[in-house]
């Protein structure tokens, strides 16, 4: 018998850290994300929350829920969700001319989409403002109908739908793009009218898109300002909406009650991102 | 359902797609539309289809004149190079479309479309994936799904658009089989275009080679590779060594070779030896003499690629018994035991 000679092979240790990922940066990225995220995000936010918790709960329900500042959930609520709803429609059609067709100017038209992105928002509210005001050039001709569009809640409407337009144009714009015209061509070539082509085929294969276009605009419009004040003629429980109540309150020196506001409407703002969230996890789901 | 096109034109702007085409395919048969990409061939199936409409010319479904009536109304199963499958409908909801739309009486009841889908699922091997989405199904599942959507409508003619271009060797193969065995179980007239030969050989009961808008032969596939109408299509189909020289008095000479042309008209011309029509000769009757570059064996063939004297570049195959002791940087002596001449 002769003796097995083991040649031992040594173990490589293993290192303390382990290694999550063949691309560097993760841990210095990663920092700079979070301290930036709690220094401008966070942090205000939880003071936000803190100011509000420094009444009691009575008080605090009062603040966030008198007949005032519910008006002016309604007017800012309301006013978002309709603006978003005709940005729904336009939007649709907007993307599909500029996707679908050629026109002259239709590179401008399509950097005209993109004015209210970049347009300071008071400028687009004293601009409205005018337009619609009973002696301006639009509002002029309802005035003898007797319809006031300026100083009303349809004012507000009117600023939120300005601001929004450009969310759902350009979210549908890449979808549409892809939309590839053999889908539908495949529609007809299985008998589909154009009508059922355009219902069945175009407009759900948009859904998620629209869906989180819209989201977008309404998140936006809820949280306007600059441009509707200057429309809105900010009238106590008729066109005041929630992001004015907030300043007239920090003005008048009543910290707990802006925040009381401010922190419902952060509510409100969190279900939105999760909607959205929900739109987008549901539209990856049915495919590239 | 038989299918005429007599002299279809078509242009794209300026740039003319079809040059007065005319094409008969019988009831039940394949039919493959071969040919390079530009030759107009997928622009032909989507006049066939009704996707697109030719300026001049007929196309008759049996004696009915189709020419301008609608896709949607023609009832033809069109399957597109990237599927076109419904992204937010379940792979059941796709075959179902065709007759999800129909209307009023024409219209199946559920179950009927229940058991048609189910019937065209099992045709095409997808038995279980109904339930799926597009997005959850590999690229030859894909092609089998617009396969069967295609099929559910009892079209009158399958037309399909380089059905195979966007799968791997493997796949391709076996859904090549695939086809043939759903045609033959339908009996559906089939019109496919391809830009591959070899898929068009093997698949099709007759080719139909296109090139610039025009049909330059139609035929059975040893038809169009033994007997080629033109040059064209003897260089498009299978391989072939091509020459450029001219003939004078029956004979076809070039700097590299001399070969028999009988019957072809004085004047410049082309020719093209298959690589397995050259034999090893003697060098007195060798019609041309290569220097050997590189030598592969496949198989039951030895594949020699060379070069002529004047720097042409050769390819040459020999059975494997024939071929000897072939070293690289050798002479050979060739000569031709068929070739092909066309005038210029």
């Amino acid at each position: 018998m002769t003796a097995t000679v083991t040649s031992e092979i040594v173990a490589a240790r293993r290192p303390l850290v382990r290694r999550r990922s063949a691309i560097p940066g993760f841990a210095v990225t990663m920092g700079v994300t979070l301290t930036i995220l709690s220094l401008i995000v966070l942090i205000p936010l939880a003071a936000v929350a803190l100011k509000a918790s420094e009444q009691t709960f009575p008080e605090f329900l009062h603040a966030a829920f008198n007949e005032r500042a519910l008006t002016a959930y309604r007017l800012s609520f309301g006013a978002a969700l309709i603006a978003a709803v005709i940005n729904g429609v336009f939007g649709v059609l907007t993307a599909w001319a500029l996707v679908r067709y050629q026109f002259p100017f239709k590179s401008l038209v399509n950097g005209i989409i993109d004015l209210p992105f970049a347009l300071p928002t008071a400028v687009a509210g004293i601009a409205l403002a005018t337009l619609y005001a009973p002696n301006g050039w639009i509002g002029a001709l309802f005035a003898p109908a007797g319809i006031k569009i300026a100083y009303t809640p349809l004012g507000v409407v009117i600023a939120l739908t300005f601001i929004g337009l450009p969310f759902v144009v350009r979210t549908l714009e890449p979808v549409m793009r892809d939309l590839a015209s053999d889908v539908e061509e495949a529609a007809a070539s299985l008998g589909a009218s154009r009508f059922d082509t355009i219902l069945r085929v175009i407009l759900p294969a948009l859904g998620p898109a629209w869906l989180t276009g819209i989201a977008l605009a309404f998140a936006r419009a809820v949280g306007e300002y600059g441009s509707v004040i200057f429309i809105a003629g900010n009238m106590p429980y008729k066109s005041e909406i929630a992001p004015l109540l907030i300043t007239i309150e920090l003005e008048q020196y009543d910290y707990a009650g802006a925040a009381t506001i401010a922190v419902v409407m952060l509510a409100v703002s969190f279900l939105m991102l999760f909607v959205i969230n929900a739109i987008q996890a549901w539209a990856r789901r049915l495919g590239q | 359902m038989t299918i005429s096109i007599r002299s279809v034109e078509k242009t794209f702007g300026r740039f003319p797609a079809l040059n007065g085409v005319s094409l008969e395919i019988a009831d039940g048969e394949l039919l493959a539309l071969l040919g390079p990409s530009g030759s107009g061939k997928t622009t032909l199936l989507r006049v066939i289809a009704g996707l697109e409409f030719p300026e001049k010319g007929q196309v008759l479904y049996g004696d009915q004149d189709m020419t301008y009536t609608s896709a949607a109304a023609r009832r033809v199963g069109f399957v597109f190079q990237q599927y076109a499958l419904f992204r937010h409908m379940t792979v059941a909801k796709n075959v179902a479309f065709g007759l999800d739309v129909r209307k009023g009486q024409a219209k199946p009841s559920k179950s009927e479309i229940t058991a048609r889908v189910d019937e065209l699922l099992k045709l095409v091997e997808l038995g279980e994936l109904g339930k799926r989405y597009p997005a959850q199904l590999s690229g030859g599942q894909r092609q089998r799904v617009a396969l069967a959507r295609a099929l559910a409508v009892n079209p009158s003619v399958l037309l399909l658009d380089e059905p195979f271009g966007a799968l791997d060797a493997t796949v391709r193969k076996s859904l090549r089989k695939e086809l043939r065995r759903i045609h033959d179980a339908t009996g559906v007239t089939t019109i496919f275009v391809t830009h591959d030969q070899e898929e068009a050989l093997e698949l099709a009961d007759r080719v139909a080679i296109l090139n610039k808008g025009a049909i330059e032969q139609i035929g059975a596939p040893h038809e169009v590779h033994d007997n080629p109408a033109g040059a064209f299509v003897c260089g498009f189909v299978g391989e072939a060594n091509r020459f450029e020289g001219a003939v004078k008095g029956g004979r076809f000479k070039s700097v590299d070779i001399e070969l028999a042309a009988p019957g072809v008209a004085d004047g410049a011309a082309v020719a093209f030896v298959r690589p397995h029509e050259f034999v090893l000769a003697p060098a007195d009757q060798a019609s041309l003499s290569i220097v050997t570059e590189r030598i592969a064996p496949q198989g039951a063939v030895v594949r020699v690629d060379g070069a002529t004297p004047s720097g042409q570049r050769i390819e040459a195959a020999f059975a494997r018994q024939s071929a000897g002791q072939l070293q690289p940087g050798a002479k050979l002596n060739l000569s031709a035991d068929r070739a092909y001449v066309f005038s210029a």
